[in-house]
């Protein structure tokens, strides 16, 4: 039972139902390995054992009277950015270091009736602002794969925690690429659904009408199961599609005879490593095995993509973290002279610099006399984004391109120059400023760190992705890959 | 402090005003959350966690209000913006949870309406109104009783306020205050509100300028912010006229400041300059998507929208043929006029019950200082003592007693009538006793009536009446007298 971990979701369920283990064997074992290997990684900054050993146990009375839910007894971590109720919930800032919250976001709310059990709460940049996990109040987090290197942002903290085995999946959010850039730099499958597809209540908000929330596995099939149990309709949320959620499962084994895919020249033309450009060579030669044709698409407007999301994403985040005042809740400085030293050093002391940098950013962007020519003209180019990506799907069903501009980097190695992290995202914004579907995959190795590819698909066609990865993934195997701790 | 500026020099100067409305709408929950907007309650115990802007939670916005605003929108003939847009509003107070007031700036849901008022008997005058939009309230912020620190109470935060913003369009205060009048009594027919100024659930904000008659340029504007009464509104207004058209005339500059009115001190004051005023960083609310509003919604609402003031003022002419006056002041309050309405249907008698209405009910209400809903005499009673006048049993004047003791005592009037022993005299030969003891009390005057001094009759009616304690019927008093006296 030493390496119930490597088990898909699938395996464990099957394995729990036909009781070759017990819900409570299957988590304590996930506690083993956490304390064993996660005071190096860093991955998680709240554990809650003892609520997940007494959920496991009830688990196990429910697979004892045949009464067991459709996930029950498989462990999860959620990303600290997901309310949940009694639970500390940090958001990877000092600003909610004393935040417990008294309501569950309808994510963790939905995975906890499907019977998942939740292991604790996973690092993350704070706020989700960041591309390495290093701007944390809790520390950074190692890529599992080289602990010299970053396992990207701001999910790191679930990337790394799956990637490692200390989670059967996790939870994450992605607001211009933080669950699929980690899942590209630590080997793992990262679905960011639809606009819309997930509720975000209790979602602490960064970038309201660019945040997402999804989720991080080793395998396509395993992201299936739980996109299964957190997508939905949800009342709470007036921005949340209300539209049917297909059983993501059923369409896996589809053929991709006759599927287009699609890749934009503008992204070809960006200097990428030569082992980047091959993998992708490679990749595409795969699918094209299982019956793929490729093609050359326009996206004349993709390129700005990177600066609309740099003023959108802080001008959304400077109104949304207006609320950590020193006030109602969270950090407050000590002895306040008044009311505007209360908010000055609350919001001084609570938040790190990038957070303040975005903040900043975002009020200019938003102030009087600027308005025009920066919020209102990001957002008019951000409707001829979506508008190319609309076209595109005319002629193709998905559209395919490296996750990240190279492999992990080493910590540190960006940190002072902003710019240069901000590229990470320059392939996996786009989907976000349009609202699309995305999915990040492994698809090789280079010196040891894994390498991610990502597709995109038009609205709601979550079932297109998750069915050719797993595809891929069927005469593949660097998603079983596991790394040496 | 009165200023005191010469008439001639006010003469000469014409002021600019538009009225910002604040109407709390009352929904029976909030804006964009489920919590209760009941008034009164212990502080933060309405406040839900949408209200108190926790991390991740999300506004939803209440239909109820939507409706509310589309039949303000329908009653002072102004379009319905579809879409309409939701913006945030930014600044940092302690009793704004989010460091945002969720608002409306593009696309508000009602834009370019109009009311008319009419100013002490002149001829109407039109009031655009340029738009109603929809937003939250702030909490509120209590700074006594917590040792020089400030409580936060948030009750009040995220209900509903329609923002009514009127073109500058008014001339004087007295335009103000009707119009101010007016849209009281807008969201009371259509009880959208309950306009109650003490209670804050009405406020309203005045923007003041002057200019020199003829002049077509706007002088430099104040706002005066937050004025609880009606009362309060007109002095604000007519001190801040006095107060600009004094500083410029010696030779002074006004600034574009926000001014509190001092009700104690019957004074403005600035409270902060315009240029060091808030940028409030406007911008489309991401949380909620454009609110569609169909056709079909709107035609809905127009079923549903109550008789208006205008439309129940004609038919109370035509009805009841009441004098246009009478209409006026009986439709002002929606309350009163259905009460009235009540009080004819029983009574049949649309003149009296007006009169009674307007006159004893009025005076008493105002004596005490409350409102018709809270009147010591019911509908039904007021009606019954009216009949009992137009069916002779008790004369006008007898009536006011029986009233006055209705209103103390909590009796009906039959009752009353009936214990006092005010029945009225109408037996003829009971009067013609009384008139024979005062004829014959006053020889004198009797002998100088029949010589023709045709006014002591009425002398003889008012000693009559008198020895009847009233309750002679005073038509029989007259036929009788007349007969006897062969006039």
């Amino acid at each position: 039972m030493s390496e119930l971990y490597k088990l898909s979701i699938k395996e464990k369920l099957k394995g729990l139902t036909d009781k070759t283990f017990s819900s409570l064997d299957l988590t304590s074992s996930y506690f083993e390995r956490i304390k064993e290997f996660d005071s190096t990684l860093n991955s998680y900054i709240t554990l809650t054992k003892d609520l997940a050993l007494e959920k496991a146990k009830k688990s196990d009375q429910r697979y004892n009277s045949n009464e067991n839910l459709p996930l029950d007894g498989v462990p999860i971590a959620h990303k600290d950015i997901f309310c949940t109720k009694d639970t500390l919930t940090t958001c990877g800032s000092k600003m909610l270091n004393n935040f417990v919250p008294p309501y569950s976001s309808t994510v963790v709310e939905k995975l906890d009736q499907a019977g998942l059990i939740m292991l604790g709460k996973t690092n993350m940049d704070e706020f989700a602002m960041g591309s390495s996990n290093e701007t944390s109040f809790y520390g950074g987090v190692k890529n599992p794969w080289n602990k010299e290197c970053v396992p990207g942002g701001s999910s790191g903290g679930s990337a790394a925690c799956v990637a490692a085995g200390l989670a059967s999946s996790a939870t994450a959010t992605d607001t211009g690429g933080s669950i699929r850039q980690p899942a590209a730099l630590c080997g793992l499958t990262g679905i960011k659904p639809t606009y819309g597809r997930v509720s975000r209540y209790g979602m602490i908000a960064f970038a309201s009408s660019l945040d997402q929330g999804g989720v991080l596995s080793k395998s396509s099939e395993d992201a299936a199961y739980i996109l299964n149990y957190m997508s939905g309709k949800d009342s709470k949320d007036s921005t949340c599609l209300d539209v049917e959620v297909p059983n993501f499962l059923n369409s896996l084994e589809d053929k991709l005879d006759g599927t287009k895919i699609g890749i934009p020249k503008q992204f070809l033309s960006r200097n990428l490593p030569n082992y980047i450009e091959k993998n992708m060579e490679e990749t595409k030669r795969e699918l094209e095995k299982l019956g793929a044709e490729f093609y050359e698409v326009d996206l004349p407007n993709v390129e700005l993509s990177l600066p609309i999301y740099y003023i959108l994403a802080p001008a959304e985040c400077s109104a949304n973290l207006s609320r950590y005042d020193g006030v109602k809740f969270g950090y407050r400085c000590e002895n306040p002279l008044n009311l505007d030293d209360l908010y000055l050093r609350t919001r001084e002391e609570g938040f790190g610099d990038e957070v303040k940098r975005r903040i900043l950013i975002g009020t200019y962007a938003l102030s009087a006399g600027f308005y025009d020519a920066y919020y209102l003209k990001a957002q008019k180019c951000r409707k001829l984004v979506a508008n190319d990506f609309k076209e595109a799907f005319k002629k193709v069903d998905l559209i395919f391109s490296p996750t990240t501009p190279d492999v992990a980097f080493r910590s540190g190695e960006k940190l002072d120059d902003p710019l240069e992290m901000y590229l990470q995202d320059i392939f996996t914004i786009p989907a976000n400023l349009a609202g699309l579907p995305a999915i990040s995959f492994p698809s090789g190795f280079h010196n040891e760190l894994p390498i991610g590819m990502q597709l995109i698909s038009n609205k709601l066609d979550e079932s297109k992705l998750l069915n050719s990865c797993h595809q891929f993934q069927k005469i593949t195997d660097f998603h079983k890959k596991w790394p040496s701790l | 402090m009165a200023i005191s500026i010469d008439k001639k020099i006010l003469n000469d100067w014409e002021s600019v005003i538009g009225l910002e409305i604040h109407v709390q709408l009352n929904t029976n929950s909030k804006l964009f959350s489920g919590a209760s907007t009941r008034f009164g309650a212990e502080p933060n115990t309405q406040a839900c966690n949408i209200d108190l802007g926790m991390p991740g939670v999300l506004p939803v916005l209440n239909q109820e209000v939507l409706k509310m605003a589309v039949k303000f929108g329908l009653s002072v003939d102004a379009r319905i913006n579809n879409p309409t847009n939701f913006s945030r509003k930014n600044y940092f107070y302690p009793d704004l949870p989010k460091g945002y007031q969720i608002s409306q700036l593009d696309n508000p849901i009602v834009e370019g309406g109009c009311v008319n008022i009419s100013i002490s008997g002149e001829k109407k005058k039109v009031i655009g109104i340029t738009r109603a939009h929809l937003e939250e309230d702030a909490g509120k912020s209590l700074h006594e009783d917590y040792e020089g620190m400030t409580g936060v109470d948030l009750n009040r935060a995220g209900t509903p306020l329609l923002e009514i913003v009127s073109e500058p369009d008014i001339r004087s205060a007295e335009e103000a205050i009707s119009y101010l009048k007016k849209i009281h009594s807008i969201v009371r027919y259509l009880e959208i509100s309950d306009g109650n100024m003490a209670e804050g659930s009405m406020r309203c904000d005045a923007n003041v300028s002057v200019r020199k008659k003829g002049s077509k340029e706007l002088g430099t504007r104040t706002e005066i912010k937050n004025v609880n009464s009606f009362r309060f509104v007109e002095k604000a207004i007519n001190y801040e006229i006095k107060r600009q058209i004094g500083l410029i005339s010696k030779g002074e500059e006004i600034t574009q400041d926000t001014i509190l009115y001092d009700s104690a001190k019957d004074e403005t004051k600035p409270m902060r300059s315009k240029e060091f005023a808030n940028d409030y960083r406007y911008f489309p609310e991401p949380d909620l998507l454009p609110v569609v509003i169909k056709n079909s919604f709107i035609d809905e609402v127009k079923k549903e929208m109550p008789e208006m003031l205008e439309e129940k003022k004609s038919r109370f002419i035509k009805d009841f043929n009441l004098k246009e006056y009478d209409a006026d002041v009986l439709v002002a309050d929606k309350s009163i006029a259905s009460y009235f309405e009540n009080v004819i249907k029983i009574s049949k008698e649309p003149k009296l019950s007006a009169n009674w209405v307007m006159g004893e009910l009025s005076a008493y209400l105002n004596k005490e200082n409350i409102d018709i809903s809270q009147s010591k005499v019911n509908y039904k009673d007021l009606a019954t003592l009216i009949l009992r006048i137009s069916d002779n049993t008790i004369s006008g004047k007898i009536a006011k007693e029986v009233f006055e003791i209705m209103w103390s005592k909590d009796q009906d009037p039959d009752t009353i009538i009936e214990e006092k022993g005010l029945k009225q005299v109408t037996d003829s030969s009971e009067i013609e006793l009384l008139i024979d003891k005062v004829l014959e009390e006053n020889p004198e005057q009797l002998s100088q009536l029949k010589e023709g001094k045709d006014k002591l009759f009425g002398f003889f009616v008012g000693q009559i009446m008198k020895a009847s304690q009233g309750k002679a019927n005073p038509a029989q008093v007259n036929e009788i007298l007349k007969n006897k006296l062969k006039i």
